[in-house]
């Protein structure tokens, strides 16, 4: 029985290698998805035939409930609060692992039994990474659903107290390992561990959000493999692993999206002061002139222009515009426009964010270039459209050593022909730098909402014979 | 016991290079639902949430286990559906291009 369920798991995580393959493109994405799925069914089924379950009714009870607080989660959450739900997913997965160590912990308490070391080790960093991951993934969550201040918020001290905090548990786990009979300790150790969490995430700003969600991604993986070691099960430290890789990825690729390093994002309270734009140097003096720009030259502009590129950003998808400005490339391509839009690894609140946002708009995703395959493009482009874009369409990161964003990878719009940039207003974005693109001689503004000014456009090149 | 440690933990280490080498593989584009989808697969935690669930033995081992179950499944079922409600939204173009 013990070598079959071993199989059964094995298949289970064969499914789930398979299903992440399938996940190389878009077409094959979908079977991928339902692949993996069904190798956690068997991996469920199998435990339940396989494993000794004595009490049914708790267990049933719990499935039931947990598949439809599932259910409704994902069919409700709408696309541009993806990064919230998957902080909370996070943060649940994260959060049974621990419980699942801590479970295994009290038995041996209750039994009586020797707590074998190795085992002792593993239920200690199963249930510090997994609190860890819990609370950290609800203030993230917290954050970006904005129930608490998405801004970085500081202290006095902040760095000392977590370290301190950090040595003290380390230190607690390893009296834990050598005085394993007591319970409160192991209370104090998670309390702390939840503490942890909720203090490593509130001093990160909401634009580093991106990096966040992906590192806690990576722990709650790891938390699942860590469990594995504890209940002695390949199954969970396979997938738990193929998670921690996923997610350490991710977090690199978010963090050279910014230029910024894992410790400088993790500590380095980036936006957590609203930056005087005029004391900056090399911000422009306040009388510069920009160009405005009316919807009707704006669309004449557009209508005639050959090649044609988007560049959305998060303020697109706060105005909802998504869907006009699908309208609007659409009749650009019937005129005989080529549209391409130019995604940067950033450009919404998690990575690929703005990907589905926009094919949750029919934006066919062909249509969707990576920042290092438009970038050549530019200098052969007439017009760009910038739709709620700030930081990363700003030149300075190229050239302004003195600059907060410098040596952040760009989009470099600024070599297109003609830049046509939707904006509210002149007000700076997350990272609080002004943009010397606005300033541009090739730059027109187009002030107002987005969806409103691009509902305009719409209107006026429809008009244009 | 160190004997069984060593060999999972060697598992442990090969599997996060295949998971390396499987990950980079996935365009930029599809970041999103992988990041939702691989959540879901970490949700395997539910195989310990079922067992210790099962036990029965302790009052406090059956709150814990019901617990664990009910984030656990919240986090597979939830990761799952809301992956294939993305995937299912991309498209590639009807027209001719390329």
């Amino acid at each position: 029985m013990a070598a079959l369920i071993k199989l059964f798991y094995l298949l289970a995580a064969v499914l789930f290698i398979l299903g992440l393959k399938r996940l190389s493109s878009p077409a094959t994405a979908r079977s991928g998805n339902a692949i993996a799925s069904i190798g956690m069914l068997i991996a469920i089924v199998a435990t339940l035939i396989f494993q000794d379950i004595l009490s049914w009714p708790m267990i049933i009870a719990g499935v039931i409930v947990g598949s439809l607080i599932g259910a409704i989660f994902a069919r409700t959450v709408t696309m541009t609060a993806m990064p919230q739900m998957v902080a909370l997913l996070n943060g649940f997965g994260g959060g049974a692992s621990a419980v699942v160590a801590g479970a295994e912990f009290v038995r041996f308490l209750n039994t009586g039994s020797d707590l074998p070391l190795s085992v002792n080790i593993t239920i200690q960093l199963s249930v510090l990474i997994g609190a860890v991951t819990f609370s950290g993934s609800l203030i993230a969550f917290g954050k970006l659903q904005e129930l608490v201040s998405g801004r970085a918020i500081t202290y006095p001290l902040q760095k000392t107290l977590n370290t301190i905090l950090l040595i003290g548990m380390i230190a607690l786990v390893v009296w834990l390992v050598i005085q394993p009979e007591n319970p409160t300790w192991f209370g104090v150790l998670v309390g702390l561990a939840l503490l942890l969490g909720v203090l490593s995430v509130v001093p990160i700003g909401g634009a580093d959000m991106p990096v966040v969600i992906s590192l806690l991604n990576s722990y709650s993986g790891i938390a699942a493999a860590m469990t594995g070691f504890v209940i002695n099960n390949e199954g969970l430290i396979i997938s738990g692993a193929l998670v921690g890789a996923s997610g350490l990825i991710l977090t690199n690729i978010m963090c050279k999206g910014m230029n910024r390093s894992l410790a400088n994002v993790l500590f380095g309270a980036f936006g957590s002061v609203v930056q005087d734009t005029a004391a900056l140097p090399g911000a422009p003096v306040g009388d510069r002139p920009v160009r405005q720009v009316t919807h009707e030259d704006a669309a004449t502009m557009l209508a005639y222009a050959r090649h044609v590129v988007v560049a959305p950003g998060y303020g697109m998808a706060v105005a909802q515009a998504q869907h006009e400005v699908r309208t609007l490339t659409e009749l650009l391509e019937k005129r005989g426009v080529d549209v391409k839009y130019a995604i940067h690894p950033v450009a919404g609140r998690m990575p690929g964010h703005m990907n589905v946002l926009l094919a949750e708009a029919n934006v066919p995703y062909d249509e969707l270039y990576d920042m290092d395959q438009i970038n050549p493009e530019f200098e052969r482009t007439d017009v760009v459209l910038v739709i709620g874009a700030n930081d990363v369409v700003n030149p300075a990161a190229r050239h302004d050593t003195a600059s907060p964003i410098y040596g952040m990878p760009i989009l470099d719009v600024d070599k297109a022909q003609n830049v046509i940039v939707l904006k509210r207003s002149m007000r700076p974005g997350f990272a609080g730098i002004s943009n010397e693109l606005f300033y541009d001689e090739r730059t027109h503004m187009l002030f107002g909402d987005a969806k409103d000014s691009v509902k305009k456009l719409v209107a006026a090149v429809k008009e244009a014979a | 016991m160190t004997e069984v440690l060593v060999t999972l933990f060697v598992i442990f280490v090969l599997a996060m290079f295949v998971g390396f080498e499987v990950i980079t593989k996935v365009p930029p584009t599809l970041h999103t639902p992988l990041m939702s989808g691989s959540n879901a697969i970490s949700g395997i935690t539910i195989i310990g949430a079922l067992i210790v669930a099962g036990r029965g033995e302790t009052t406090i081992g059956a709150v814990l286990g019901l617990i664990a179950v009910i984030f656990a499944m919240i986090n597979c079922v939830g990761g799952f559906m809301v992956t294939d409600r993305m995937l299912r939204m991309f498209k590639k173009h009807p027209g001719k291009r390329k």
